[in-house]
């Protein structure tokens, strides 16, 4: 048994106009020490179903049902106080924007402090030591000067560096970082992604890595779980995501990614159309009106009927929700030219 | 900050210059004449003009207003006749300064009309700002915790029917029904502390008290809700809650010290106007306070008074404002200069 194991979470939350299904049936497994990368556009269900693992929901807005096994104990079943007690000390989260994510009105100090309190019965003044230890870790600079000032005099690198420093101070065994570097410059991203490999070497975490940026992914991931309208479309280990995805919609995040370094003919093709409702999913393949690739399943079956997440055409391991008989085939011939034409031409060569 | 502070005390002060001489233009703009009404029913065209004189209504508005200035920086003789002075001097009124006019309906300066009436109007100020503080917040509170539940419901909508409710409804009502039909309580007459100890101040303001702070209630109740609501949603208490803090702590820590915020600058002028007076509470319940003072100035056309109550109104609202500015920079850590 892994040591996190999520089976088939479904996070619902009832509106006047009916369901939204914003995660419906997600299935991974992830281990100590190892870093799971969850991938998709906005409004699929990434930060929802996170959510959930932290017990973030409130029970009057959400229905949320499945398997949440962390270490064997089912979350899902523990009282709302037995979540709290291990939400910030087991599991904790890193939130996208940390100008919004600390409140304004309290030192950083002290909000890193509350962190440590809360889980351990120790005074002020020790809490705020550990803090100023933490913040020191994370690679704040004069950190006993730092704790106390207010997070808006910090600059964006170093609140997301006092935002990971309160999600690690209880040194929580799962980690889940929530789009952690989409706020931050360029170079600090850089930065930042380094300080969490750091961390959760010397941690030996387990880290769930939300984000839509798949260099993140590329650098950190070593599964990678892509999501589309709650459900997830493609999952396996990085490395084979990122060389051979057989999904059209893995394709389309591949393609939208621009190439800086100029030197190629690639095009940056974004994907046609939007995120799906989830209020009223299209039928079938949730993601068929979007697919340019639906001519070559034989009939209506993208219309009609949901593929199941099963294993393609390379290994057991690599899973993939769509119809297509020999996405490697398509993937080889039609994309890849298409996204990296300097690939294929080191092969013919 | 000092220099800040300082810098808005003067544009205040030059605020309220521009008030008075609106005031002044405004009186004489109405076309009801000051000394036609107080003369009197029979009256004679030179007789009006003798009460214009004695009013002092016959100069030029802007000499009427430099008059003014002057009197309340230097003090000012009513009437300012030297003549009658050397014979008469128990005939003449002096107003030191800072002198704000000499009320010939009332025959006192309007400071001492302004010295009486105040302490009235601001302990039924203060008396309702802490009931309807109290109450507001603590109700609002609920109602946003309890969002969509039959407790929010009841009390948006019972704080909707009492805000629909006007002041001379409520006040009337308490009156007629609570003081004298079934005498629940005294029928409430003003008593300041040295007569009455604290105990009787406080039961003589509650009614009035009362039907002031219903009023606001039903306003803060509102809004305390919305801020609550709205700050519910902010990022940092979803922080705040994966940390795993109690809810309680959640609440009043992150969440009610945002919400409670902008309720800081509503505190400030809704309570720096009531101190100029609850115009129709105070007629209500007869009590002779500032509201009731401005209201009899109005109908007897008594300038000096109403000079002075928009004077001191408009200092209040210009303090307030000042003192919520400076509060923010102490509740806001964002907003401190340097």
């Amino acid at each position: 048994m892994a040591f996190l194991s999520v089976r088939d979470l479904k996070v619902h939350f009832p509106t006047v106009d009916g369901i939204v299904k914003a995660t419906d049936g997600l299935s991974f497994d992830l281990e100590k020490g190892k870093t799971l990368g969850i991938v998709g556009e906005s409004g699929s269900g990434k930060s929802v179903s996170s959510s959930a693992i932290l017990g973030l929901h409130r029970k009057t807005s959400a229905m949320v049902s499945g398997e949440i096994l962390l270490d064997g104990t089912d979350l899902l079943k523990l009282s709302d106080e037995q979540m709290r007690r291990r939400r910030g000390k087991d599991v904790a989260m890193i939130f996208q924007d940390p100008l919004s994510a600390m409140h304004p009105y309290y030192t950083v100090g002290n909000q890193v402090a509350e962190a440590y309190r809360v889980h351990h019965n120790v005074s002020k003044k020790v809490a705020k030591a550990r803090a100023v230890e933490m913040l020191d870790r994370v690679g704040i600079p004069q950190p006993d000067r730092r704790v106390d000032d207010y997070p808006h005099q910090f600059s964006g690198g170093m609140r997301q560096r006092a935002m990971i420093a309160m999600g690690l101070i209880n040194n929580p065994s799962l980690l889940i970082a929530d789009e952690p570097t989409t706020a931050l410059d360029v170079t600090v991203q850089a930065q930042i992604l380094d300080l969490l490999q750091d961390l959760q070497k010397e941690f030996e975490s387990a880290v769930i890595i939300i984000t839509h940026d798949l260099g993140v992914i590329a650098e950190m991931a070593d599964d990678v779980l892509v999501m589309y309208a709650g459900r997830a479309v493609e999952y396996g280990s990085g490395n084979e995501i990122l060389t051979h995805p057989e999904m059209p919609y893995t394709w389309g995040l591949l393609s939208s990614v621009p190439d800086v370094t100029g030197d190629t003919e690639a095009r940056l093709i974004p994907i046609p159309g939007n995120p799906p409702s989830l209020l009223n999913p299209p039928s079938g393949c949730a993601f068929h009106p979007r697919c340019a690739h639906r001519d070559k399943v034989p009939g209506d079956l993208c219309v009609t009927t949901l593929p199941e997440l099963a294993p393609g055409t390379r290994t057991e391991t690599h899973l993939k929700r769509c119809h297509l008989a020999n996405p490697d085939v398509v993937y080889e011939q039609e994309i890849l030219p298409e996204i990296a034409p300097e690939l294929v031409e080191e092969k013919q060569a | 900050m000092y220099a800040y502070v300082i810098r808005r005390l003067f544009v205040g002060v030059i605020m309220l210059i521009a008030m008075s001489l609106v005031t002044f233009v405004l009186f004489f703009a109405s076309p009801i004449d000051p000394a036609r009404y107080a003369c009197g029913k029979n009256c004679s065209p030179e007789l009006r003009e003798q009460t214009r004189k004695a009013l002092g209504y016959d100069k030029p508005v802007v000499v009427q207003w430099t008059d003014f200035l002057k009197g309340v920086v230097q003090g000012r003789d009513y009437p300012d006749d030297p003549e009658l002075r050397a014979a008469a001097p128990e005939l003449v009124t002096h107003c030191p300064a800072p002198c704000f006019g000499y009320s010939v309906v009332n025959t006192k300066t309007v400071n001492e009309e302004i010295k009486e009436a105040f302490p009235v109007s601001l302990s039924i100020s203060i008396a309702a700002l802490v009931l309807w503080l109290f109450f507001g917040v603590l109700f609002g509170v609920i109602a946003a915790i309890r969002r969509g539940t039959v407790i929010d419901r009841g009390i948006v909508a019972v704080a909707l029917v009492l805000y629909a409710f006007p002041a001379f409804f409520i006040g009337l009502f308490l009156l007629k029904f609570i003081a004298i039909k079934w005498q629940l309580v005294d029928v409430p007459v003003y008593t300041p502390i040295a007569e009455g100890g604290v105990g009787g101040w406080l039961s003589s303001l509650l009614l009035p008290a009362i039907t002031l702070a219903v009023l606001y209630m039903a306003g803060y109740v509102r809004m305390t809700r919305a801020f609550v609501l709205e700050s519910m949603t902010e990022d940092y208490v979803r922080t705040a809650r994966a940390k795993g803090l109690r809810s309680p702590r959640v609440m009043v820590k992150h969440t009610m010290r945002a919400a409670l915020t902008p309720l800081v600058t509503l505190i400030g002028l809704d309570f720096a106007g009531l101190m100029g007076g609850a115009i129709i509470t105070e007629t209500v319940f007869n009590y002779n306070g500032l509201g009731k003072l401005a209201y009899d100035a109005t109908l007897t056309n008594d300038l000096p008074t109403i000079i002075g109550l928009v004077l001191l109104l408009g200092t209040f609202v210009i303090a307030a404002n000042i003192i919520v500015d400076v509060l923010y920079a102490v509740i806001d850590p964002r907003v401190r200069v340097g």
